[in-house]
């Protein structure tokens, strides 16, 4: 391969960055029924890069996608966790440790006074685990996508639904998997491209 | 579609469709006006994107006037010193404190509505939660710029956090005014997570709606390439459950350690443990009253009479009512102990309360609190618009003056009689909370102006057809799929009558 770009001329090179690379397939559907039935048939064929796109959280799509559950609510703890233990750590620390300060003849360590803010520490930590960890695994904010492209797919936010197949499935080939997506009763079958 | 939404009538003598009845076997609709999807997005959309109404303009000037107001009571206060508030001794707290209670507590029903209901799952929620978290962050902003102010010298209010510092000294952590410094920053920053988190799918339809290069700039960024991906929707329905999970809890306590800086005292009127809950209570109570002021004007004006219906102002109304009951045996429960103490200090204090100087502030809060609420139990009240936004009202001013003579009147007697100090407040007190609305309106003026003041992808979610017929996996629906989403297929509410006739 490296052979044959480098007899290839610059201006060449620039030429085939700049034409539209085939990214995927894209079928529209008008209602659930039709888009979760078609999710159904691509699950079943295999189908690993795709995804459904819809204005709203479908009900049960993770089953008809075969999406497996996330695992979001384990960073939440662990937030929680850290939360909790910097609440005990600040406070244990800072009043029996750092400056050790007899106030109304209370203990150094009054632990029952510690507990509101262990609890704000964790609910704050596991707050923003859970929106952090969310805009992780969803690797958000992703402010390009070729989708975007496509002036049809605006309608994705308000009444359509779409089925993306990723050109980089290893079950993909852009005939055999268009007639499999037109055949799923999709309103229209598009290639999007970068 | 008639099979969905049942044939309403109107409520009495007015145009207000009437959905408040509850047929057996069939679920109200949450949305009326047999929508599609598409009709929900223009619907809701099209506030944000209509040109400016002169309505709107004339309601953003008078809060910017306020707002103004604001600043200049600030900046003369910061200039001068807090000695032109009417604040003395032992009235220290006074205003300052009394209005930041009040704000914070109004913020509560936002939290509520998206958090609590959610766990519930009163899908009802959905037309008013956005509303009222906007309502809440706002009225948190309000809520936070008093003890900032309070603190005497602003300049220096970052000793209150854990900062190492050239003292090289730590905050007492063993004080509930500390506590509620965690509280209260814990709950501004989960509510805006919240809000801002539920906003995004909303933002995307305004992105891919939006004309003009700014909205598209802007929506675009804030919505941050949302594609409605259902790999998405799966972790982001997950996360908003945890928030809710978490924002639960944390609603109940940012209320009770503000109960606390008061319970934790000795002072008569303020040592008692029954305020956790019922400051909690009351900031329900007076949460709502706030969302039903805001909601009924706002829904009549975006004409979104078909997202926030009748019914909605209705449920709201019926826990006014309950927390009201709730607030009005606190206060009961509150002189019963005064009483029944034998708490010589205790008792007069509560006797003080009823016929001293500040006896006026007393029955006003309980007639707006206690009295007023009652008008509830009548339906014809609870559902005609204005009848039920008088009552709201009257809580609102109730409420405030709840916060006004728990801390008044116990701070001006305490046990030394020599000490005793009538309070007033002076002009600048009374314009800085007139001019706190100014701030808050301003902000939620310009929330109704440019965000998408329902959330659309979640209503979308609780109609009928949002939900594939199939049944998972194409099975045949069962019993427990039928939900609030779902209503039962086939019976209009005029051939469910006529059934029952037979």
């Amino acid at each position: 391969m490296t052979t044959e770009l480098e007899t290839i001329p610059d201006a060449t090179i620039d030429e085939q960055d700049q034409a539209p690379q085939l990214v995927g397939l894209m079928a529209e559907y008008k209602d659930v029924d039709s888009a979760v039935q078609a999710a159904r048939v691509v699950r079943d064929r295999g189908f690993k890069v795709w995804d459904l796109h819809s204005p709203f959280p479908i009900h049960g799509i993770d089953k008809a996608m075969g999406l497996r559950a996330t695992y979001l609510p384990w960073i939440v703890l662990i937030g929680g966790l850290f939360g909790m233990a910097s609440g005990i750590a600040l406070q244990v620390w800072t009043m029996s440790i750092d400056y050790p300060f007899l106030a109304s003849g209370k203990p150094l360590n009054s632990f029952p006074a510690w507990v509101p803010i262990i609890f704000e520490l964790t609910i704050l930590c596991s707050s923003l685990a859970a929106v952090a960890g969310m805009l992780l695994l969803n690797r958000l904010p992703m402010l390009y996508n070729p989708l975007f492209n496509k002036p049809r797919f605006r309608r994705v936010t308000d009444d359509r639904f779409f089925i993306v197949i990723g050109a980089d499935d290893e079950k993909f080939d852009e005939i055999e998997t268009m007639r499999l997506l037109e055949s799923t009763g999709a309103l229209l079958v598009d290639k999007v491209e970068d | 579609m008639s099979a969905i939404t049942p044939n309403y009538g109107y409520l009495r003598g007015s145009r207000e469709i009437d959905n408040t009845v509850d047929t057996p076997g069939h679920r109200a609709a949450l949305v009326l006006g047999n929508k599609t999807f598409h009709d929900v997005t223009e619907a809701i959309a099209n506030v944000a994107e209509r040109p400016t109404t002169n309505g709107w303009r004339v309601g953003f000037a008078l809060s910017l006037a306020l707002l103004g107001m604001l600043g200049v009571t600030l900046t003369y206060l910061v200039s001068t010193g807090i000695g032109v508030w009417g604040n003395n001794q032992p009235v220290a707290w006074a205003f300052g404190i009394i209005n930041f209670v009040f704000w914070v507590g109004i913020g509560h029903a936002g939290t509520l509505i998206s958090a609590i209901l959610f766990l519930f799952r009163q899908n009802w929620r959905t037309s008013i939660n956005r509303f009222a978290e906007a309502m809440t962050i706002f009225a948190v902003m309000c809520a936070g710029l008093f003890p900032l102010i309070h603190v005497g010298r602003p300049w220096l209010a970052y000793w209150l956090f854990p900062i190492p510092n050239q003292m090289s000294m730590w905050p007492q952590f063993r004080s509930p005014l500390l506590w509620d410094v965690f509280a209260v920053s814990t709950y501004a920053t989960v509510s805006i997570l919240f809000w801002y988190c539920g906003m995004i799918p909303d933002l995307a339809t305004l992105r891919d709606r939006a004309k003009s290069k700014l909205g598209q700039a802007l929506y675009g960024i804030f919505s941050l390439g949302w594609t409605g991906s259902s790999r998405h929707w799966v972790r982001y329905e997950r996360m908003y459950l945890l928030l809710a999970a978490l924002a639960t809890p944390l609603v109940l306590s940012v209320h009770s350690v503000v109960a606390f800086d008061f319970a934790v005292s000795q002072l008569p009127g303020w040592h008692t443990t029954i305020f956790p809950p019922y400051f909690v209570a009351g900031a329900v109570f007076g949460g709502f009253a706030m969302v039903l002021c805001l909601a009924i004007p706002a829904r009549a004006y975006l004409g979104l009479r078909d997202f926030i219906t009748m019914r909605h102002l209705e449920n709201m109304a019926k826990i006014m009512l309950a927390t009201g009951l709730i607030v009005g045996y606190a206060y009961a429960t509150e002189f019963w102990t005064a009483w029944y103490s034998k708490d010589h200090y205790e008792q007069s204090l509560f006797l003080f309360r009823l016929t001293g100087p500040y006896a006026w502030a007393v029955w006003t809060m309980l007639f707006c609190n206690v009295v007023a609420p009652q008008f509830l139990w009548i339906k014809r009240i609870r559902t005609n618009a204005w009848t039920l936004w008088l009552v709201a009202l009257f809580a609102n001013i109730g409420m405030w003056f709840e916060r006004f003579v728990i801390i008044v009147t116990s701070l001006n007697r305490d046990f030394l009689p020599s000490s005793w100090h009538i309070y007033w407040p002076t002009w600048v007190d009374i314009c800085m909370l007139a001019g706190s609305f100014g701030l808050f309106f301003t902000c939620f003026m310009l929330f109704l102006r440019f965000l998408p003041v329902v959330a659309i992808a979640e209503v979308k979610a609780v109609m009928p057809q949002a939900h594939a017929h199939g049944g998972h996996d194409g099975a045949k629906p069962s019993k427990e799929d039928h939900s609030d989403y779902w209503p039962e297929e086939g019976l209009s509410y005029a051939q469910h009558k006529a059934g029952q006739k037979k």
